[in-house]
């Protein structure tokens, strides 16, 4: 019959301890984190309402509102946004349907990878050289966007590259069986089937366009503008820029106003995200296949 | 003469179509796609040119090369000799990077473990959700926190004039890059076969023995790879460096002394460097610099994760 010996009881404690410890760990880095966000929450609570949104910054942006920067955020991600996707869509399309496995997919595959993984100061750099000076955009809208494309860029391919993956390759057999050439496949059967997961990974390229900040820089972003912009060939302002510039910069800022500016920021970012994470987990309910 | 001999018959009823002859618009969309399926190698090219033509005056100038990689001195504006050494800065930055990664990959691949492997399905989705969340907090927010909660914390409990050091610095790329680890790290340990697992409790192993000597050895590369992208995530960090290091030049000797790292030296300078001057070049240069480091940690990471992928 099976007994127990003392040797398996030792091992069975042993685990049960490391899976206490390894709990405890989890838990011990994830709340603090959490509580940090909160303390953000409970600091800039009580800064926050409809004048702090609605309003101009005054007094050397020690007083008044944000209003501006979030307009300014809307444009560039806006903006952002309209030039990446396209670009993002077309280059996953490209790589799913159409790259041969030879060395020149490889090598744009390990491109894309790197463009991921460039600091983003060093794309402000580029946005600066190629937007900025080269293409004589100026310092503007439209140079910023451009440069938050580029780094987005990674990110929109990625994401939709895994949603047209998953399609199964069986729909586009059928498709191709009853006549239809790789470009109405691609049409017809592919896109319809993975434009939940794309507008997904879109989503959470949008949160993340929203808060980055060394990339806009020096490419259009201004420390204070006494009006809003009209067109992408002005400049603007943004939420994580002032930030920036209200929590270092300027003296004499209240406490509560770049709490509540980051308390901003932040539920910006996080609505966005979670829409993004929400429609993954409605759309995966939903999946026919 | 290239037509294709057909039987009468067959020609009378069908016309053979020939691949060339699809509508135009069909052809000017796949030219579309094509082009656009390159734009990751054209603005990898790209970065690499344009930081190259504004950083040229500077490279082909004035660039001493034993200076640039081996002085401590990053003084760009100083009237009696200008001088542009990088190492201190190098330094500032490599020792916010390994503080910060002592931390945070032994946590975050213990993370990954618990996540992967001992973690009931339900809360496994939780922390799922935590990580991409945590991921999302921008740096500048990251920035912002290490100014208003933990340097105030610093100072109270190591008694240190300033909370803004390398310390510092470190606490937050470690939060920042905790999720893209613990993220990686469990996609490796999830790549390992089921079959590995079976066949280890089949023999009598434990979780904790599975763990150690079946996913460990296993995963390696995985693990490795998730440890370095977190590298690359902490060395290229701009504006939480900005605002947490402290902002000083110099080589650090103990985690309280305030820094400045590459990346925080481009944000900081370039605004006030008079447009194509030798210091605005220069900081082009630090640009290339940042970029290659980059590049050889990305294509590093990439030859661990694809070396040895288990079937």
């Amino acid at each position: 019959m099976f007994a127990a010996n003392q040797r398996l009881i030792d091992k069975t404690k042993k685990e049960e301890r490391f899976k206490a410890a390894l709990s405890t760990l989890t838990v011990g880095i994830f709340l603090p984190a959490l509580m940090i966000v909160g303390w953000l929450f409970v600091k800039g609570a009580p800064a926050l309402s409809m004048d702090f949104l609605l309003q101009d910054p005054i007094r050397g942006m020690t007083a008044g509102g944000i209003f501006p920067t979030i307009i300014g955020t809307i444009w560039l991600v806006t903006i952002c946004v309209l030039i990446s996707a396209p670009l993002g869509i077309l280059a996953a399309i490209y790589l799913s349907e159409y790259a041969p496995d030879n060395l020149s997919t490889r090598i744009i595959r390990l491109c894309i990878l790197n463009l991921a993984g460039v600091p983003s100061i060093v794309h402000a750099l580029f946005g600066l050289g190629a937007f900025v000076l080269f293409l004589r955009m100026g310092t503007s809208i439209l140079a910023a966007s451009c440069t938050l494309a580029v780094m987005n860029l990674p990110v929109i391919i990625t994401s939709t590259l895994e949603s047209l993956q998953a399609v199964p390759r069986s729909f586009r057999e059928a498709s191709w069986n009853v006549g239809a050439s790789k470009l109405q496949t691609i049409r017809h059967i592919v896109l319809p089937n993975s434009i939940p997961g794309i507008l997904t990974g879109m989503v959470f390229a949008v949160s993340r366009a929203a808060g980055e900040t060394a990339a806009i820089l020096f490419t259009g972003v201004a420390f204070y503008l006494p009006f809003l912009p009209v067109n992408v060939f002005e400049q603007c302002m943004s939420l994580s820029m002032h930030l920036f510039t209200i929590s270092t910069q300027v003296v004499g800022v209240p406490e509560a106003y770049p709490y509540a500016t980051a308390l901003v920021l932040i539920m910006m970012v996080l609505i966005v995200n979670s829409i993004s994470v929400a429609m993954r987990w409605y759309f995966r309910s939903r999946r026919k296949w | 003469m290239d037509k294709v001999q057909v039987l009468p018959m067959t020609q009378a009823k069908v016309k053979p179509v020939r691949r060339n002859q699809r509508p135009w618009s069909e052809r000017i969309i796949e030219g579309l796609i094509k082009a656009g399926g390159m734009s990751g190698i054209i603005f990898v090219v790209g970065i690499l040119i344009f930081i190259l033509r504004e950083s040229a005056g500077f490279l082909f100038g004035s660039f001493d090369f034993v200076e640039f990689f081996t002085s401590g001195n990053w003084v760009p504006a100083s009237v009696e000799k200008i001088e542009y050494g990088t190492l201190a800065l190098l330094a500032g930055t490599m020792s916010v990077t390994i503080v910060s990664m002592v931390i945070a990959v032994p946590v975050g691949l213990a993370c990954a473990f618990y996540i992967s492997e001992f973690c009931p399905p339900r809360l496994r989705e939780t922390y799922k959700i935590l990580i991409e969340f945590l991921a999302a907090i921008p740096s500048v927010v990251w920035g912002f926190i290490a100014i208003v909660i933990i340097n105030p914390l610093l100072i109270d409990v190591f008694q240190i004039p300033s909370g803004l050091n390398i310390l510092n610095a470190s606490i937050i790329l470690a939060l920042m890059s905790l999720p893209l680890i613990v993220s990686i790290g469990e996609d490796a340990l999830r790549a390992v076969p089921e079959s590995y697992r079976e066949a280890a409790e089949a023999m009598g192993a434990t979780k904790w023995e599975v763990a150690t000597r079946v996913l460990l050895p296993a995963a390696k590369n995985g693990l490795m790879a998730a440890a370095l992208l977190g590298v690359g995530r902490a060395l290229g960090e701009t504006m939480a460096v900005l605002m947490a290091t402290g902002h000083s030049i110099r080589f650090p000797t103990s985690v309280f002394d305030p820094v400045r790292t590459l990346t925080a030296t481009i944000a900081a300078e370039l605004g006030e460097a008079p447009k194509g001057g030798e210091h605005y070049q220069s900081l082009f240069a630090i640009g290339l610099y940042l970029f290659i480091l980059s590049f050889v940690i990305n294509i590093l990471a990439d030859r661990l994760v694809r070396g040895k992928r288990l079937k």
